[in-house]
């Protein structure tokens, strides 16, 4: 039971960072490598501000600004200097590395001040782990409901045009350029900020505790996607929360049938490849299903 | 009476490994309010370059463009697209497929625009574009359907509708029923012929169509290897045939 309900908070707390990789991922409609890099410059800049005596919200504010930094520098390169978004990303991503040590002064540091979000307003009076789940869900619906706000703007709508078709959203007057680097940083921001999050649920920052996160945000988006096929924009932001935690639950069970956590990493990019080929293999799976197999 | 836009000895020149090529090569032309210029040309003859320097999609290399005697040679296609609105052949270049067609309405209402950080206010403007939409059956209860599941004609139509929903100082339309059957085609070229003329506005039309292009409009242009080199006016049009166009291919 408690193993579920951790499970659970995980899920909702890494949903977080799907909403923003989702920005970037569907909306603008490239994949932003840069969240490699953005997530564990939010871990590490809030344990440090954390450490250094400030308040974990305040801590949380500031690795937001230095996410939308970090999607500011991607943005940069692709939108004015026309570096392809892919190597404009993994440009980003691998200088952070070195921000994030010299902000760290090392490769990892604990969290040995006492005040964390995940103890104020009363919550670690909560049962183990449902101070994960209240917050992820006060968070979540936070940012869903502003995102939806803002997605329903005249300015919202220039992002979605052009993400959806370039062209046109230019020929409209759009300033597509200002457009990609308003997605690039909120999206980057809110990706940090789940990093932060995530730093003071395990009590650590690390500058490796990037590595595969794009993967665990495009899993949470693509498997709401696959549970849920044709829904409208607002929607679809709850389909991705759902995804996350139904990620977790997978991941879980794989755990629990005794596959080592050395091999984590390999067994979440095994699932979000077979999550992204469903609709081939369902196609296939039609076909021999109507045609039946063809033997010469 | 004063010309819209001006084209003043327009050239655009892109240099290859060891060529210079002149695409645009001394391009002079005036257009007059509720001119409906036909542009005819081959492949390869500048037609689409013209488009794109007028626009601002691509800057030219020499010469001005004049806008209401204002110089607008320099300012990019953002700017521009206050003035000027463009319908492309392919019917997947004029809309957003992921948003309905109220949607891409409202999108193009604004066009040229700020845009704002305030709600789109898309259901105030239903009433609004239930009227504007029913000059095409085509596209008759369509405001709520997502343009991806439109068909090419209805995506074209509503291409069409966002160009003139906001009233430009200059339409352009690119072989925009090119790309349809025939009877959609032609279905969509009389109602562009009727709005131009309902509506009052200033047109440029590029086509490969003989027929359309002797049908339609009120001034006719031949583009060869960047040069204009057939300029009719309103009377000399008139006389026109499709036989007489035949010795500029």
């Amino acid at each position: 039971m408690n193993l579920i309900v951790s499970t659970i908070s995980q899920g909702l707390i890494w949903a977080v960072m799907a909403i923003g990789l989702f920005i970037t991922f569907r909306i603008l409609d490239f994949p932003d490598m840069t969240v490699e890099g953005s997530f564990p410059l939010g871990a590490v800049t809030t344990v440090m501000f954390i450490q250094s005596g400030m308040n974990p919200e305040l801590a949380m504010l500031i690795a937001f600004i230095f996410g939308n930094l970090a999607g500011f520098a991607t943005a940069f390169m692709y939108a004015k200097m026309h570096i392809p978004i892919l190597l404009a990303g993994i440009l980003t991503m691998t200088g952070l590395y070195s921000v994030n040590l010299r902000i760290l002064g090392k490769a990892n540091m604990s969290l040995t001040k006492p005040d964390n979000i995940f103890n104020q307003f009363g919550l670690d009076k909560l049962p183990t782990n449902f101070n994960g789940i209240f917050l992820g869900i006060i968070l979540l619906a936070i940012i869903t409901f502003l995102l939806t706000v803002f997605l329903n703007t005249e300015k919202g709508q220039a992002v979605i045009a052009t993400g959806d078709n370039e062209t046109m959203a230019a020929s409209m007057g759009i300033n597509t350029t200002v457009m990609k680097f308003i997605g690039l940083m909120v999206s980057n921001g809110i990706v940090a900020l789940t990093g932060g999050l995530i730093a003071q649920q395990n009590g650590f920052a690390d500058v490796n505790m990037g590595i595969g996160s794009i993967v665990i945000g495009l899993s949470a988006i693509i498997i709401g996607e696959v549970i849920y096929p044709d829904v409208p924009l607002s929607i679809r932001l709850i389909t991705v929360i759902i995804g996350s935690i139904v990620y977790r639950l997978i991941l879980m069970i794989v755990l629990q049938l005794g596959f080592n956590t050395n091999d984590l990493k390999l067994i979440s990019a095994i699932i979000l490849a077979l999550c992204l080929a469903l609709p081939s293999i369902r196609a296939e799976f039609f076909k021999v299903f109507r045609d039946g197999v063809k033997t010469k | 009476m004063k010309p819209i836009m001006e084209l003043d000895n327009v050239e655009k020149t892109i240099y290859n490994d060891d060529a210079t090529l002149n695409i645009l090569d001394g391009i002079n032309l005036k257009i007059y309010p509720q001119d409906f210029i036909v542009v005819l040309g081959t492949n390869g003859a500048g037609k689409s370059t013209l488009l794109d320097a007028i626009t601002g999609a691509n800057k030219v290399t020499a010469g001005k463009i004049l806008l209401n005697d204002k110089d607008i040679t320099t300012e990019n296609l953002a700017k521009r697209a206050q003035f000027i609105s463009r319908v492309y052949q392919d019917p997947k270049l004029g809309t957003s497929p992921r948003m309905t067609v109220a949607e891409n309405l409202l999108l193009a209402e604004r066009r040229g625009l700020p845009r704002r950080l305030r709600s789109r206010r898309l259901k105030e403007h239903m009433p609004e574009f239930k009227e504007f939409i029913s000059s095409m059956p085509t596209l008759d209860n369509r405001l709520n359907t997502f343009t991806e599941k439109l068909s090419g004609g209805q995506r074209q139509t509503l291409s069409f509708l966002m160009a003139i929903i906001q009233k430009p100082e200059l339409l352009l339309l690119d072989e925009h029923t090119a790309a349809l059957d025939p009877q959609t085609s032609a279905d969509l070229m009389a109602a562009t012929d009727r709005t131009i003329k309902s509506k009052k506005l200033t047109c440029l039309m590029v086509t490969h169509n003989l027929s359309e292009a002797v049908a339609y409009g009120n001034r006719l242009i031949v583009l060869k290897k960047g040069k204009i080199i057939l300029d009719l006016n309103t009377e000399q049009k008139a006389k026109l045939k499709e036989e007489d166009l035949l010795e500029y291919f």
